[in-house]
C-alpha cells in the first residue's frame, strides 16, 4: 500500500511579541492509503495546527506535507484548495456549516465548485444524507437542526466528493455521548465503505482507539506512534 | 471560475441576510435619488431652453444702449429687419393712488409688437396687446396682489396717472426672480416724456428689438455687429448668445447641486463599506469553511463582489425612480431663476448615468472589505479567531484602493465642474474632511480608552467604553454624519455671512432710506418735507454727470480704438456721476496721495480723488491728468489722491470726488439720505416726496433688505433641499450601522439585565454613549463648518466670518436628540421583555 500522507520535518512556529513559540517541532511520519489514524495529546500539545498543516489549511514553518503524492508546502492557497477540493474531506468539532444554505446545499458545495452537473450533484448529495438518515430533513438549514444532525450533514458533505482523505477535528466534541457514538460510527462506517483514509484528531481516547494507530503528540513533538491491534480495539470496544 | 456557483452561491449566501442588505442598499438609495433628479431636471431645463431660444428673448436681436442707439446702427439694423420695435427701461417710484402705496419699479416704456417669440403674458391676456393703444399700463402680478390692486385701478409713474389695464404676469426670457429687484411696470413709449422722468440724471437704457428678414443669416448680423461695435458703443445679444448665456448659467447651478448630491452618494459610498466590513466580519466563518472544502480564494470574493453589485444595482434602481419623483418637485424650487417654462420628462440617459455611478461607487467602495476576503485564511475553520479585516489587506493595496476611489471622484467631478483644476481641489477638499473625521475618530477611541476616569460611575464608564469596544460605530458615525453636518451647517453659516453684510438697518446711525435724482429746483423742498416729518438729513449729496473725455492727453475714442489698449471699455464710456465736497466721508479711506478739500484757482488742472478699484480698471497712476466732459465744458484734472470706498453702504458712494469749488455751477441734482425709525414713517415719507416730486426715487434699506433676503433664502433653500440628501444619506448609514450592531447591544443588554442590571441603568448607558456620538459628531461637524465657511468669506467674499454660535447651539441640539432617538429606537423592545425572550428570537 501506497503512502497517502507523508510529513517531513515539518515545523510550525507563532510569533508571541518577541518570541518565537514553535507549536509543531519537527513532526515526520507517514500515513497510509486506506487506514485510520488518530492524533492524540493534551490541549495545546499541537494536534489541531498539525491537522491544519496536513490538510494543506496553513504553511509550515519547515519542512514539507506530501498530500496523494503532491507536495502542497510550494503551492499557491489557490493551488491548495484545488488540492484540498479533490482529495480531501473534513469533518470539525463546531460543524461548520454555512448558515445561509440548507442541508442538502452544504452537501452540494464541494462537487458545484468542480463545476458539475447539479441534477447528479443534487442526486449524490441527497443519496449521501439519506445515507447519514437526514432524507427528510435536506431542505432544512442549519438552525433548524440539531447539533448531532449538522454533524451528520457536515459529514455527508465531507464524503461527497469521495476524498482520498477524511481529516476530522474533534468530530464528537460538541455532542452528547449517545448523538457522538453514532457519530462516530457514521464517520467509520462510511471510511470503511469509500476506502478513504482517516485521520481524526482528537483527546477522547476511546475513539482514538478505534483507529488503526495512534499519534501522540506532547509539547509539538511526537511522543509516541501506536499501532492498535484488532484485540485491543475489540476490548475498548 | 465557474461564474454560475458564484452567481447561485451570492444569491442562497444572501438568502437569511436580505433585511440587513436593505439596510445597506438604503445608503446609496438617497444618493442616486439625488443624482438622477438633477441630472434629468437639467435635461428637461436644456431641452426647454433649445426649444424655447427664441422665446428667451423675445425677439432675434436685442440692442442696448445708456443714451439713445447710434443711427447708423438702426440704419443698418433696418435693412436686415422686417420689424422693430423700442423701449426705454429705468427705474423709478410707482405711486398706487388706491392706496398712496409707493415702489421703487423697473418701468419699460416700450413701442412696438414686442415680443416676437412667445407672449407677454398678463391677466386678462387682451391687455398685452391692447395696453399701448389705450395708454395704460402692466403691472407685475404680485406687487398688484400685494396692494390688492385690480385691472382699472390707476398707477402714477412721474406726472402721469396711467389706468392699470392687466396684471403682468411673464416676460419672454425674464425669470420671476427679475421682479425680485423691483416690480416690473409695462407703459406705451409714445408719451414718456410727459411722465418728465426723462430728465437729466436720470438712469436709462435705450432699448431696441429686432425680427429679421426670413432669408437673414443670424451670424452675419452678428459679425457685422462686431465690427461696428469696434468703433461705436453699443451691446447687443442675439439668440444664439442668449441661448448660451442661460444654458451655460443653468450649468454652472446644475452642477454644483450636482456636486453636493455627489457627497450624499460618496456618503453612501462609505455607508457601504462600513456595513460591508461588518457584513463579510460576519462571513469570515463561511468564507473559511467555503475555502476549506476548495473554494479559491477569487471565487469566495465573488461571492460577496456580485452581492454588493447587485445590492448596488438594486438600490440605484430604487433611487433613480425616487429621483424620477424628486425631479418633478425640482421646477416649484427654482422655477422663480428659469426663465423658460419647463417640460418635464424622464430622461432614461440620466436613469441609466445614475444607475451606473450608483453601483460603481457600490463596488468601488465595497472592494476595501472584499479584499479582505481573499486573504482569509481555510485555517480559521479551525480555530476562531478574532481578525481584523482591514489589517488583512497589504499597505500596496489600500494605497491602490484610494487612488482607485480618488481618480473615481476627480472623474466624476470633472465631468461635472468641466475643469480639472476644481475637480482636483473637490476631491482634496473632500478627502481633507474625510482624513480629518477619521483621524477625530481615531483620537476619540484612543482618549476615551486612555483618559477613562475611574472615578466615574458604571453607567458613565460603561457608555463612554461603547466609543471604542469592537464593532463600535465611532468612525462610521463620524465619517458620515460628520461630512453632513459639515455640508448642512457650511451652506447655514454661509447664508447667515451673506445677510449679515447686508445688515445694516437695523443700525440707528446710519442711514435707512435714500432719495435720488432730486432736481436742483427740488432740493430744498425735499429737505423741507423730511424736516416736517421731524427728520433729520444725514447727507444731501449733489451729483454732476460727465464722461472721460483724454487720459494723459490721449482723447478716449483714440484709446478705445487701440487694441493694445489695458484700459477697461467699461472705465472709457460711462457716465460719470461725481460730487464735491471738503472732505472724506465714513465709508471712504484716502490710500495715496493728499486729499484736496478746495480750490479757488480754476486756470489748474483740478485735483481729484479716485477710487482705488478704479484707479485698476483705467490702468492709471497718481498724479495722471484727466479732461472730463462736463455736459459740455471740458474740466481738465489730475489724480492727487486714491480713496477706497466702502460699496456695500445705503448712501451715496463716488467713484470720482471733486473738491469744492469746481462744480458748484455745474447743472446738477441731488441725492439725500436720511435715518427713519420706523417702516411705518419711512412710508409715509417715501409718499409725501413722491406725491410732490414724482421723479424723485426712493431705495428703502428696509425693502432692499427684505428682498436680498427673500431671494437668498430661495437660493439656499435650493441648496439645502439638495444637502438635506447627504443628512438623511447620513442618518440611514447611522441607522445601518446602529442595526448592525443591534444584536451584540442587545445581548449585552440583557446580560447585564440578568446579572441584576435595572431596565434604567441599560437605557442610561446607551443614552450615554449616543450623546456622546451626537455630540461629537455635530461638534467635529460643525467645527469644520465654520473653517468652511471661513475660508468661504475670506477666499470668495471677502468678509470676515464672525460664526452665529445662536445657529451653532440650536444645530448641536437637534443633532443630538436626532442621534438620541435612532441609537435609542435601535435598541427598541429589549427593555419590557425578558432576557431569555429575547435572546431566543435574535440568536434566530
Amino acid at each position: 500500500m501506497s503512502n497517502i500522507l507523508q510529513v517531513n520535518n515539518l515545523t510550525r512556529q507563532f510569533k508571541s511579541g518577541s518570541k518565537n513559540l514553535t507549536v509543531v517541532d519537527h513532526i515526520s511520519f507517514s500515513i497510509q492509503e486506506g487506514t485510520s489514524c488518530a492524533i492524540v495529546g493534551p490541549s495545546g500539545s499541537g494536534k489541531t495546527t498539525l491537522l491544519g498543516l496536513c490538510a494543506g489549511l496553513d504553511r509550515p514553518t519547515s519542512g514539507n506535507v506530501v498530500l496523494n503524492g503532491i507536495d502542497i508546502a510550494p503551492l499557491s492557497e489557490d493551488e491548495r484548495a484545488t488540492v484540498r477540493n479533490e482529495h480531501v474531506g473534513f469533518v470539525f468539532q463546531s460543524f461548520q456549516l454555512v448558515p445561509t444554505l440548507t442541508a442538502i446545499e452544504n452537501v452540494m458545495v464541494p462537487l458545484e465548485l468542480r463545476g458539475q452537473a447539479t441534477k447528479d450533484v443534487r442526486k449524490r448529495a441527497l443519496s449521501l444524507l439519506e445515507e447519514v438518515g437526514l432524507g427528510d430533513r435536506h431542505h432544512h438549514y442549519p438552525t433548524q437542526l440539531s447539533g448531532g444532525e449538522q454533524q451528520r450533514v457536515a459529514i455527508a458533505r465531507a464524503f461527497i466528493n469521495e476524498p482520498k482523505i477524511l481529516f476530522a477535528d474533534e468530530p464528537t466534541g460538541n455532542l452528547d455521548t449517545e448523538t457522538g457514538t453514532h457519530i462516530e460510527s457514521l464517520i467509520f462506517n462510511l471510511n470503511q465503505q469509500e476506502g478513504t483514509t482517516l485521520i481524526l484528531v482528537t483527546h477522547d481516547l476511546e475513539l482514538a482507539s478505534r483507529c488503526e494507530r495512534i499519534i501522540r503528540l506532547k509539547n509539538g513533538k511526537v511522543d509516541s506512534d501506536t499501532k492498535i491491534s484488532e484485540e485491543i480495539k475489540e476490548t475498548v470496544a | 471560475m465557474n461564474l454560475l456557483w458564484i452567481t447561485k452561491m451570492a444569491w442562497r449566501d444572501s438568502r437569511s441576510n436580505r433585511k440587513k442588505l436593505f439596510l445597506y442598499m438604503a445608503a446609496i438609495i438617497v444618493g442616486v435619488a439625488a443624482q438622477v433628479a438633477i441630472t434629468s431636471f437639467k435635461e428637461n431645463l436644456n431641452t426647454s431652453i433649445n426649444e424655447q431660444a427664441k422665446e428667451l428673448l423675445g425677439a432675434d436681436l436685442e440692442v442696448e444702449r445708456n443714451s439713445p442707439i447710434q443711427p447708423e446702427v438702426i440704419a443698418y439694423l433696418d435693412s436686415v429687419s422686417e420689424d422693430q420695435s423700442t423701449a426705454l427701461a429705468f427705474t423709478s417710484m410707482a405711486l398706487f393712488p388706491k392706496n398712496g402705496a409707493t415702489r421703487l419699479s423697473q418701468i419699460t416704456a416700450l413701442e412696438g409688437d414686442f415680443p416676437y417669440y412667445g407672449t407677454l403674458k398678463t391677466t386678462p391676456p387682451e391687455a398685452a396687446t391692447t395696453f399701448q393703444s389705450l395708454n395704460g399700463a402692466l403691472v407685475d402680478a404680485p406687487i398688484m396682489m400685494q396692494f390688492g390692486l385690480e385691472p382699472g385701478d390707476s398707477v402714477k409713474i412721474g406726472f402721469i396717472t396711467y389706468e392699470i389695464v392687466g396684471a403682468l404676469e411673464d416676460v419672454p426670457g425674464q425669470p420671476v426672480a427679475a421682479s425680485f429687484i423691483g416690480p416690473r411696470v409695462f407703459i406705451p413709449k409714445n408719451n414718456v416724456e410727459a411722465t418728465g422722468l426723462l430728465q437729466r440724471g436720470s438712469r436709462l437704457e435705450h432699448k431696441a428689438y429686432f425680427k429679421y428678414l426670413d432669408e437673414i443669416e443670424p451670424e452675419v448680423v452678428r459679425e457685422k455687429l462686431d465690427v461696428m461695435n469696434d468703433t461705436t458703443d453699443f451691446r447687443f445679444d442675439d439668440v444664439a448668445e442668449r441661448q448660451e448665456e442661460v444654458g451655460q448659467a443653468i450649468s454652472y447651478l446644475s452642477n454644483f447641486l450636482n456636486l453636493i448630491g455627489f457627497i450624499a452618494l460618496l456618503l453612501g459610498g462609505i455607508g457601504i463599506a462600513s456595513s460591508i466590513f461588518v457584513y463579510i466580519r460576519q462571513k469570515i466563518n463561511t468564507v473559511a469553511v467555503l475555502r476549506c472544502v476548495g473554494t479559491s480564494s477569487n471565487q469566495a470574493m465573488g461571492i460577496y463582489l456580485i452581492q454588493a453589485g447587485f445590492m448596488g444595482l438594486i438600490g440605484s434602481a430604487i433611487g433613480a425612480a425616487i429621483g424620477v419623483f424628486v425631479q418633478l418637485y425640482l421646477p416649484v424650487l427654482v422655477a422663480d431663476f428659469i426663465p423658460v417654462d419647463i417640460d418635464l420628462y424622464i430622461s432614461w440617459t440620466s436613469v441609466l448615468i445614475g444607475i451606473v455611478t450608483g453601483v460603481l461607487i457600490s463596488l468601488v467602495f465595497a472592494l476595501f472589505p472584499l479584499l479582505s476576503v481573499r486573504k482569509i485564511s481555510p485555517l480559521f475553520a479551525l480555530r476562531s479567531i478574532e481578525v481584523g479585516l482591514s489589517k488583512l489587506l497589504g499597505i500596496g493595496t489600500k494605497i491602490a484602493l484610494y487612488i482607485a476611489i480618488s481618480l473615481a471622484i476627480v472623474g466624476y467631478a470633472w465631468i461635472m465642474l468641466r475643469d480639472l483644476g476644481a475637480a482636483v481641489f473637490f476631491t482634496l477638499g473632500l478627502a481633507f474632511c474625510l482624513a480629518l473625521l477619521s483621524g477625530f475618530a481615531v483620537l476619540i477611541m484612543k482618549g476615551a480608552r486612555k483618559f477613562m476616569p475611574a472615578g466615574w460611575n458604571y453607567e458613565w464608564r460603561q457608555g463612554l467604553s461603547n466609543l471604542y469596544r469592537p464593532n463600535n460605530q465611532t468612525s462610521t458615525l463620524l465619517l458620515t454624519f460628520g461630512l453632513g453636518v459639515t455640508l448642512i451647517s457650511s451652506l447655514y453659516l454661509t447664508q447667515d455671512m451673506l445677510l449679515g453684510t447686508i445688515n445694516f438697518g437695523d443700525e440707528q446711525d446710519l442711514p435707512n432710506l435714500a432719495m435720488y435724482d432730486i432736481q436742483f429746483d427740488q432740493n430744498e423742498g425735499v429737505n423741507r418735507i423730511i424736516e416736517e416729518n421731524g427728520l433729520e438729513v444725514i447727507q444731501n449729496v449733489p451729483i454732476v454727470t460727465m464722461r472721460l473725455q483724454a487720459i494723459n492727453g490721449t482723447e478716449t475714442q483714440v484709446i478705445l480704438a487701440d487694441t493694445n489698449r489695458t484700459a477697461r471699455r467699461w472705465t472709457l464710456n460711462r457716465e460719470y456721476r461725481s460730487t464735491y465736497r471738503d472732505s472724506l466721508v465714513s465709508t471712504e479711506t484716502l490710500e495715496e496721495g493728499e486729499f484736496i478739500y478746495s480750490v479757488s484757482n480754476l486756470d489748474q488742472p483740478v485735483p481729484v480723488s479716485v477710487e482705488i478699484g478704479l484707479m485698476e480698471d483705467l490702468d492709471i497712476q497718481l498724479g495722471d491728468t484727466l479732461v472730463w466732459d462736463v455736459q459740455g465744458i471740458p474740466i481738465s484734472s489730475y489724480v492727487a489722491s486714491t480713496r477706497t470706498v466702502q460699496w456695500d453702504t445705503p448712501q451715496p458712494n463716488f467713484f470720482v470726488v471733486f473738491p469744492a469749488g469746481v462744480l458748484e455751477p455745474a447743472p446738477q441734482f441731488f441725492a439725500t439720505t436720511v435715518n427713519t425709525p420706523s417702516r411705518e414713517l419711512s412710508m409715509s415719507l417715501q409718499q409725501q416726496i413722491v406725491q410732490t416730486y414724482p421723479n424723485v426715487s426712493a431705495i428703502d434699506v428696509g425693502q432692499i433688505l427684505d428682498t436680498v433676503r427673500a431671494f437668498i433664502d430661495k437660493v439656499t433653500f435650493v441648496i439645502q433641499f439638495i444637502g438635506l440628501f447627504s443628512i438623511i444619506t447620513g442618518l440611514i448609514v447611522l441607522a445601518g450601522s446602529a442595526a448592525t450592531s443591534r444584536f451584540q447591544r442587545i445581548r449585552e443588554g440583557v446580560l447585564l439585565r440578568t446579572l441584576g442590571a435595572k431596565q434604567n441603568q441599560v437605557i442610561k448607558i446607551q443614552i450615554i454613549e449616543y450623546v456622546f456620538l451626537g455630540v461629537l459628531a455635530s461638534f467635529i461637524g460643525l467645527f469644520l463648518s465654520v473653517g468652511t465657511s471661513y475660508l468661504l468669506g475670506y477666499f470668495y467674499f471677502d468678509i470676515d466670518f464672525t460664526p452665529n454660535f445662536a445657529i451653532l447651539a440650536t444645530e448641536v441640539v437637534l443633532l443630538i436628540i436626532l442621534v438620541l432617538i435612532i441609537g435609542l429606537l435601535n435598541t427598541r423592545g429589549i427593555h419590557d421583555r425578558p432576557p431569555l425572550e429575547i435572546l431566543r428570537t435574535e440568536s434566530a
